[in-house]
């Protein structure tokens, strides 16, 4: 993890009528930096997510994504992140080499570069064996490592991941886990929601968002000292039930 | 006590693959039961078998008595089932939803407003709410309502709290603990593995196969191994360090800490730490502690696969 910012917010707010979805969120993410982003149901994380994706434009504030402006760059920025949710996953009627062909032929990757780093990446998961299944045939936590592995694919400055282990076994949600510290080690910043608060201490630091604001921002042990309980579940349970 | 839902061996086949695998399960009346795996252990299956919505392939259910394949219309009034996907009439508001299944199983919402009156005067003041617009909480405790509304004697409720905070799951953990009180036969799934202490007794559950049945206290007794938590300044280090120890066991990851256990009968804290030291970590801290549910599952997995 560096100093250098990867994602800077000011004053981030989005509206809906009279609903404010996200009021006044300002924070950074700095480049290679495992970033928790929690918060109850309805609290506002999925529209934040949208506007750093450029799906979704503020009602006002300064957000830059990957050296970006949201409101003039934001195609540059679709293409400078990557993105995994729980529920989308890849091409069930495609084989795995074919979802990581098609993946990185929209994001430009050439032809040779593709079939050299697919080989890499299946060897690196040892899943080699597995490169001309289709989807639909091979288990589900191999289908989450993938869409991981998928959306970091074209070496993106970011990616956003959305529950990504929501419901995978103990042992497969840890395997993730591993492949996440990897990749941000290779300096991706991994920008990530879950419901488990044991995979919130992961993280280098973790915002909790509580209707629409950021109400806690700082690193897991932090904010364990700071509201002075043993672990986050503990804190989450404090902030949320204010 | 005596048993509410008899499971025997029973089988389900989907193409090749056993969804369920020889399962024998015996709940008893009253019980509050939590069925605990993964997604694809076979969970769903199970339920929408014991709910009459799904055929055995083999093996036998009674609930109550009554056999789910001779007497599934007699179940089905005596059932409270809860699916996992979000199931009710997004047009019709909250107040008319609970009309409507008062009405199917012939009763009124005035008749059992007791049962339902802690869960339902949450969200009554959005009784005109079309159930559509209701936020994912307020969703999941109307559907209860709904599932809980003509007086079941059975509640079959299939991941009730997936995707749902860890705030909101707990307090619809305690709306269950709550409802035993009424004579309910409580049988639900999670892929949770901490929501398994509030169970009566739990069943672990993958790949189509019951790894344990127990209460949770006891799953946890029967682990077998010494377990050690270890933390340091760098636990990322710790964790690939000791992959290569030559006497560990198993090591994981749970949250702040690593969960460790050793090869040797008895482990040796201090040479563990002289090895970690060597390899140029700081700050460690060692000491045994009680294993969890996941701690257990994961185990068991393991001892399955071997």
């Amino acid at each position: 993890m560096t100093q250098e910012k990867i994602i800077t917010a000011k004053n981030m707010t989005k509206k809906f009528g009279h609903f404010v979805a996200n009021d006044n969120l300002t924070f950074d993410v700095y480049k290679g930096e495992i970033f928790g982003f929690l918060g109850a149901n309805g609290a506002g994380k999925t529209t934040a997510i949208r506007i750093l994706c450029g799906l979704s434009m503020p009602s006002a504030g300064e957000i830059k994504v990957a050296g970006f402006d949201i409101y003039k760059q934001n195609e540059k920025i679709k293409k400078n992140i990557g993105y995994m949710s729980q529920k989308f996953s890849l091409y069930e009627d495609l084989t795995v080499y074919e979802n990581l062909n098609f993946y990185a032929s929209i994001y430009g990757m050439q032809k040779n570069e593709i079939k050299k780093k697919a080989d890499e990446l299946l060897e690196k998961l040892e899943f080699s064996y597995a490169k001309n299944k289709l989807i639909k045939d091979i288990p589900l936590g191999w289908k989450q490592k993938l869409a991981f592995s998928t959306a970091v694919f074209h070496n993106p400055k970011i990616v956003f991941l959305d529950e990504p282990t929501g419901g995978v076994d103990p042992v497969t949600r840890r395997q993730f886990w591993d492949l996440i510290y990897q990749t941000a080690e290779e300096g991706i910043t991994v920008f990530v929601t879950t419901h488990y608060m044991d995979e919130a201490e992961y993280c280098d630091r973790v915002s909790i968002m509580d209707e629409g604001k950021i109400v806690a921002l700082d690193t897991p042990l932090n904010l364990i000292e700071q509201y002075k309980v043993q672990n986050m579940d503990e804190v989450f349970v404090k902030i949320a039930r204010k | 006590m005596s048993n509410s839902i008899e499971i025997s061996s029973l089988t389900k086949v989907y193409d090749n693959t056993k969804a369920l695998n020889d399962i024998n399960l015996h709940i008893k009346k009253n019980e509050l039961f939590g069925l605990i795996g993964p997604d694809g252990a076979g969970k769903t299956t199970l339920i929408r078998i014991i709910a009459t919505l799904l055929l055995p392939d083999s093996g036998t259910i009674t609930v109550e008595n009554l056999d789910v394949v001779k007497d599934y219309k007699s179940l089905r009034k005596i059932y409270g089932y809860m699916p996992g996907r979000f199931s009710l009439y997004q047009d019709l508001t909250v107040i008319e939803n609970l009309n409507f299944f008062a009405t199917v199983f012939g009763t009124t919402v005035d008749e059992n407003y007791d049962l339902i009156k802690d869960i339902y005067s949450q969200i009554e003041p959005f009784k005109n709410r079309r159930a559509g617009q209701l936020s994912g909480g307020m969703k999941q405790k109307l559907a209860l309502s709904c599932a809980l509304i003509h007086k079941p004697k059975v509640l079959l409720l299939d991941e009730p709290t997936t995707g749902v905070d860890a705030v909101s799951r707990k307090e619809f953990w305690e709306m269950l603990k709550n409802l035993q009180k009424n004579d309910i036969t409580i049988f639900v799934s999670t892929p949770y593995m901490d929501e398994a202490s509030l169970c009566d007794r739990i069943a672990l559950i993958q790949k189509g196969k019951i790894l344990s049945v127990e209460t949770p206290e006891n799953i946890t007794k029967q682990f077998g191994k010494q377990l050690l938590q270890i933390n340091s300044d760098n636990k990322y280090k710790v964790l690939k360090d000791l992959r290569n120890y030559e006497f560990t066991n198993s090591v994981n990851s749970f949250g702040q800490f690593l969960h460790y256990t050793d090869k040797r009968s008895v482990p040796e804290v201090q040479s563990i730490k002289n090895y970690l030291n060597e390899k140029g970590n700081s700050n460690i801290n060692i000491k045994e502690i009680m294993p969890n549910i996941e701690d257990c599952f994961m185990d068991l997995m393991i001892e399955d696969k071997n």
